[in-house]
């Protein structure tokens, strides 16, 4: 790492209270533990035992577990750091990141604020402010638009959240006649997510390039525009995919986003790490989209390409200290996928409950720069974790840094192929599928990425069907294994030996949507397993299975928890639910249940029991992870059961409405 | 640690030629099983099968412990009868929730699953095994009751079926019914005398008489649910302790009620751990010659039976035609009795009579391996007291109370096979490899003696023996007995417990000896070991 010498004052800060969770709590201990600075975290009930909470020097419960109970309580956050003895507070992102009363509050109670003034802060929170300042200083800004008065010829416009980010409160609108509603309900769900209804409309492109400058600044007027980023690869306006340098950007466009860059952070005042966001064309030109007044979520590859530490000068800016003149130069590429416990395939259902492992391989760093060629991870979680229903759910972020753009995808990509994440669906396939593809490694790599290239495409199965039935095979062989491992008599002899043999072991499994049969028996000859004539096994433990498949050598390895089973091969991750030997009948949904595909609560109910519904009709939608879920008739027919109350919590699986269809009743 | 040294040659002509002689056997005997599994034949397993049944061997697969091993008994019971190879029946020793139980499953695809005689005898067997090992026993139910055509061979003797069922229940042993189907009339006390019964919803029937024969007798009018009914016996009568909703769900009750038992072994534990024989037991195909009369060494099928090929030979100078020792098999603590050339002296008979003391005084449990031909004959030996010595043999084994297993590798003639605890001694387990024959003699050697005695009784009446009917005699003397010797035959009779791949006698000795320590261990006890 490239050293850069601050000047110093006398340390002011001795205590840091990170208001936030996860990976980024854990993200500033490192910096805040390598500097000798104490740490606190704070956490919420559900957060109890999460890797954060334990890690720092001492740790404040916030009681209740929604972001409004507890990481977005100002007010018990100042408390807690008093409580522990904090003299800073860093925001983190996200949460109160942004919010300026908190950091005036904050400052108010004779804490020091890890992050730009609060007027900064305030004069970037209103977006709308955001860009006539920007304009007034030069920065390119695409115009804002009356929704009133927006012709066909402006669409499609873009309706966002004055205070928001990360994709909530925003919509596409491409038809004149969808346009209130849009605006309604970006509204709606910008006064639930950010306490402030304010949208407003702007040009919208399709398929825009999102480019983002890193800027630094410390108090005594030194601007540093560190590098760029691109995220332009999204899901709906989440970046997935970030990247620095940006493989769009030459040099003199280099020049252009780093003096607007640079001037946006002068015409506010702006003081400590900061980001301000462009949208770029193909071409080359680009316009100002906002100003990020906080870390990002992928500072990481500007780190590693430029060797900074980010939150370690935000320290240093917050005690007074001086930058060098001029930032380092960035070198070699970095890449970050962010690891979401989601399922692409389901329009991106967020998932949630354990996850039993995250082991991504070769991991040369962990919150800091991996030595070059190196894999990087920042994670909140780690095997055992809880992944709750209230909060963000992101695993990790997975960070490969090379000499180039094309070694560094392909070092990530590998990385996340062999990783074993197990127990929630995630989106690792497509991201891997993402860094692979020959348009990613082209540089072609913008907002509308998904959309060009097919979520359904994208979102395929590393693991192909052979792929699926091996690991199948190998599932059942290791449960074998495991099963004459734990036998309390004869646990000796040899594995289903039968001396009049008629048919083989059968075990089933889902996968996906398919349900695979494996018909196994293990002879004095081998393996002879139903579908694998070319198929031999050479060794089987509870966790690890080898077999020979046309000649060739493939090592599987197993890992079970309950009736999930993860599959890991080099012929891609495979997992599986064992079906049961047996069926008890107690435990049967009647016919026509529509089940709760995730924990939520029920935001209200439509329907009455008895009530005769059509196919599609809604019959009550659920709220989970900030997104309503609308559960509908799967059929003509009539509401048999409707066992559900507005406002009741829901696990997974819970029986929401039997829907007895027409023909049956 | 005294490991057996090997002099068996895999590349050697002869062992080439005995291992195809096996190997030929082994497809026989694959061929007279797959009769067994085909049950009643193509037609009436899809006719099973289309009431949404499962088949017997399915209900068992579905009922004991994923890839746990099942010990198949009888199956070649009624071979060379009349009736279907198998008996109509499937019995066995499958662990069920990690406890070993003795399996006894009516096979509904022959005649209904009605019992003949060879079923009562099989079944017999099976409750055999069952009392003297303390098995816990299941019972998968769907008869059509006795074959009736040849009830008087089954009605008076078949009335045991129910007194052993509630004799385990006295001994604390557990049985369990799970009826699939018809359990009418006498078969209606297997439930009725088990410990637990799970009959399955709309399939089980059980009455003492059905509909037809309840009109004769009072002129009731009713039906076969009313009378019989799974739900009927679950709600009314409670002759079914659990009602199940299909056959799965049978079985997955069945397993609960034996995961409850709380079942302990009452034997010793084996060692926790030991090491797989030094030598491979493919090698066994080829140790025991084509002609019975050339002598194989015991030693070598030891060596690939018992844990790290470790055998500590006892009296190894004396009596050398038979082998005597101890070893362990998967943990299992075993004295062996092995015949080495064939013939039991006076010396062998001693030193037999002996060892099997020892294991009574260390409680160890005796494996006898048979080839032998029978005590000596002759004059020096009647003088010198074979019978004397034979019988002590005989009594020994007779009067020994630790569990003996049999396995008929080649011969087993004459008084050697009682000598050797042939079935009539009570070994707990009695398997014979596709090479064992017995009799009371080989068929040459009876024809022979047969044809002394027709000569010696013709020249006595002065009459001239007829050569060429004595030839023809001789042939079809020795055809019969030759017939009546091989394993196929024998395991019809019921004589044995099943044949076995020579290359399973580990496995197969592993579970019998498992099985077998379910019960106490415990040998006789009375006088100190007589020195021989």
């Amino acid at each position: 790492m490239a050293s850069f010498e601050c000047e110093h004052g006398d340390p002011m800060i001795n205590s840091v209270l990170v208001a936030n969770r996860g990976e980024i709590a854990r993200r500033v201990f490192r910096s805040c533990a390598d500097a000798g600075i104490g740490t606190v975290a704070v956490y919420s009930d559900a957060d109890a035992d999460l890797p954060h909470t334990r890690e720092a020097d001492a740790a404040v419960r916030l009681p209740g577990n929604t972001p409004s109970e507890t990481y977005l309580r100002g007010d018990r956050i100042i408390e807690a750091a008093h409580q522990a003895g904090a003299d800073a507070i860093h925001p983190g992102y996200g949460f109160l990141s942004e919010n300026a009363d908190f950091a005036q509050a904050v400052q108010d109670a004779g804490l020091t604020w890890i992050g730009p003034p609060p007027a900064a802060i305030a004069s970037m929170g209103s977006k709308v402010e955001a860009k006539r300042i920007m304009a007034d200083a030069g920065v390119p800004v695409l115009s804002e638009l009356d929704p009133a008065e927006i012709t066909a010829d402006q669409l499609p416009v873009l309706v966002k959240a004055s205070a928001g980010g990360g994709g909530r409160g925003m919509r596409v609108v491409h038809e004149l006649s969808a346009l209130e509603d849009a605006v309604k309900a970006a509204s709606a769900e910008a006064g639930s997510a950010f306490g402030d209804a304010t949208v407003f409309c702007e040009r919208y492109l399709p398929t825009g390039r999102h480019i983002e400058v890193q800027v630094l600044a410390d108090e005594h007027g030194t601007i540093w525009a560190v590098g760029e980023r691109e995220c332009s690869i999204q899901r709906r306006h989440q970046k997935v995919i970030e990247e620095a340098p940006s493989p769009l950007v030459d040099d003199a466009m280099r020049q252009q986003l780093f003096d607007a860059a640079r001037a946006a952070a002068k015409a506010i005042g702006y003081v400590g790490a900061g980001t301000v966001e462009f949208l770029a064309t193909d071409s080359g030109e680009f316009f100002f989209l906002e100003m990020n007044t906080r870390l990002q979520v992928e500072h990481p590859v500007t780190e590693c390409v430029t060797g900074v530490d980010l939150v370690g000068l935000q320290l240093r800016i917050a005690e007074s200290d001086r930058l060098p003149p001029e930032p380092p130069p960035q070198d070699g590429h970095a890449i970050e996928v962010r690891l979401y416990a989601e399922d692409p395939a389901q329009d991106w259902q967020p998932q949630s409950g354990t996850i039993h492992a995250l082991d991504v391989p070769r991991v040369a760093a962990e919150f800091r720069i991996p030595p070059r060629g190196g894999i990087r991870l920042d994670s909140g979680f780690e095997g055992g974790s809880v992944v709750g229903v209230h909060y963000d759910p992101m695993l990790a972020k997975v960070i490969a840094w090379a000499p180039t753009r094309g070694e560094a995808a392909r070092a990530l990509a590998a990385a996340l192929a062999g990783s074993k994440i197990h127990g929630l669906v995630t989106n690792r396939d497509l991201l891997v599928t993402v860094l692979r593809h020959p348009a990613f490694l082209a540089g072609e790599t913008d907002t509308a990425f998904f959309e060009r290239h097919g979520l359904d495409t994208l979102s395929t199965p590393l693991a192909d069907d052979r792929a699926r039935q091996l690991s199948a095979l190998a599932a059942a062989l290791a449960a074998a294994a495991a099963n004459r491992a734990q036998a309390k008599v004869l646990s000796g002899l040899p594995s289903g030996w039968r001396n009049v043999a008629s048919q083989r072991q059968r075990k089933s499994y889902r996968v996906g949507e398919d349900t695979v049969d494996v018909d196994y028996r293990i002879t004095r000859a081998g393996l002879d397993a139903d579908g694998h004539d070319d198929v031999s096994l050479v060794t089987s433990t509870p966790g690890r299975v080898v077999l020979t498949v046309a000649g060739v050598r493939r090592t599987f390895d197993v890992a079970r928890y309950g009736d999930q089973v993860y599959v890991d091969s080099p012929l891609g991750p495979v997992a599986l639910r064992r079906l049961p030997r047996y069926t008890d009948p107690d435990a049967a949904v009647p016919a026509g249940s529509l089940l709760a595909p995730m924990p939520g609560s029920v935001l209200r109910v439509a329907v009455e029991q008895g009530a005769t519904v059509q196919s599609g009709q809604p019959l009550l939608w659920l709220e989970a992870m900030k997104m309503e879920h609308q559960i509908s008739a799967p059929a003509d027919g009539v509401v048999a059961e409707l066992p559900v109350s507005q406002g009741q919590q829901v696990d997974v699986g819970t029986v929401l409405a039997v829907v007895h269809a027409a023909s049956e009743s | 640690m005294t490991v057996v040294r090997t002099s068996v040659d895999a590349a050697a002509e002869d062992f080439a030629e005995y291992r195809d002689a096996m190997l030929t056997k082994l497809d026989e005997l694959e061929t007279e099983h797959a009769k067994a599994i085909e049950g009643g034949g193509e037609k009436y397993t899809e006719r099973h099968r289309k009431r949404g049944k499962l088949l017997a061997r399915e209900r068992i697969e579905l009922l004991i412990d994923e890839d746990s091993p099942f010990l198949e008994l009888s199956p070649l019971a009624a071979w060379g009868s009349d009736y279907k190879v198998g008996a109509s029946m499937v019995t066995g020793i499958g662990v069920v929730e990690g406890v070993e139980c003795m399996i006894i499953a009516s096979d509904p695809t022959v005649k209904g699953g009605s019992m003949n005689p060879w079923s009562v005898k099989k079944g017999f067997r099976a409750a055999d095994i069952a009392a003297q090992n303390r098995l816990p026993t299941i019972n998968l139910v769907e008869s059509g009751g006795a074959d009736l055509p040849t009830q008087k061979e089954i009605f008076i003797p078949g009335g045991r079926t129910f007194r052993d069922l509630t004799r385990a229940s006295k001994e604390r042993v557990p049985t369990v019914a799970l009826v699939f189907g018809n359990s009418t009339a006498g078969g209606a006390y297997l439930p009725g005398m088990s410990d637990y019964v799970v009959m399955v919803k709309e399939q089980a029937k059980v009455f003492l008489g059905g509909p037809p024969l309840v009109k004769m007798a009072t002129g009731e009018e009713s039906d076969d649910e009313s009378l019989g009914g799974a739900e009927m016996h679950a709600r009314t009568s409670g002759l079914a302790d659990y009602l199940a909703v299909d056959e799965e769900d049978a079985i997955r009750l069945g397993r609960s009620i034996i995961k409850r038992l709380n079942w302990n072994k009452q034997g010793p534990s084996p060692k926790p751990s030991y090491s797989e024989p030094r030598y491979d037991a493919e090698d066994l195909l080829g140790i025991v010659p084509t002609d019975l009369k050339v002598p194989f060494d015991p030693r070598e099928v030891i060596a690939r039976v018992v844990d790290g090929s470790d055998f500590d030979e006892f009296k190894p100078l004396y009596g050398s035609s038979l082998v005597t020792g101890w070893a362990d098999i998967h943990g299992y603590p075993v004295g062996i009795l092995a015949n080495a050339r064939g013939v039991l002296f006076s010396e062998e008979s001693q030193k037999a009579t002996q060892f099997i003391q020892l294991a009574n005084q260390s409680d160890t449990p005796l494996l006898f391996l048979h080839n032998t031909t029978g005590y000596m004959v002759g004059k020096n030996y009647e003088q010198n007291g074979i019978i004397k010595h034979g019988a002590m043999m005989i009594n020994a084994v007779s009067n020994s109370t630790v569990p003996h297993i049999s396995v008929l590798m080649g011969a087993s003639y004459g008084a050697g096979h009682y000598g050797m605890c042939g079935r009539a001694y009570d070994p707990r387990f009695l398997f014979a490899w596709p090479s064992a024959k017995s009799a009371v003699m080989g068929g040459q050697q009876l024809a022979g003696v047969l044809s002394i005695v027709a000569r010696a009784s013709a020249e006595s009446r002065g009459q001239a023996y007829d050569e060429d009917q004595d030839a023809a005699m001789r042939a079809m003397v020795e055809g019969q007995i030759e017939a009546e010797s091989v394993p196929t035959f024998l395991s019809g009779m019921l004589y044995d417990d099943g044949i076995i791949d020579p290359r399973d006698t580990r496995t197969v000795l592993g579970m019998s000896l498992s099985a077998i320590h379910n019960g106490p261990v415990e040998g006789a006890r009375g006088y100190g070991v007589f020195r021989m």
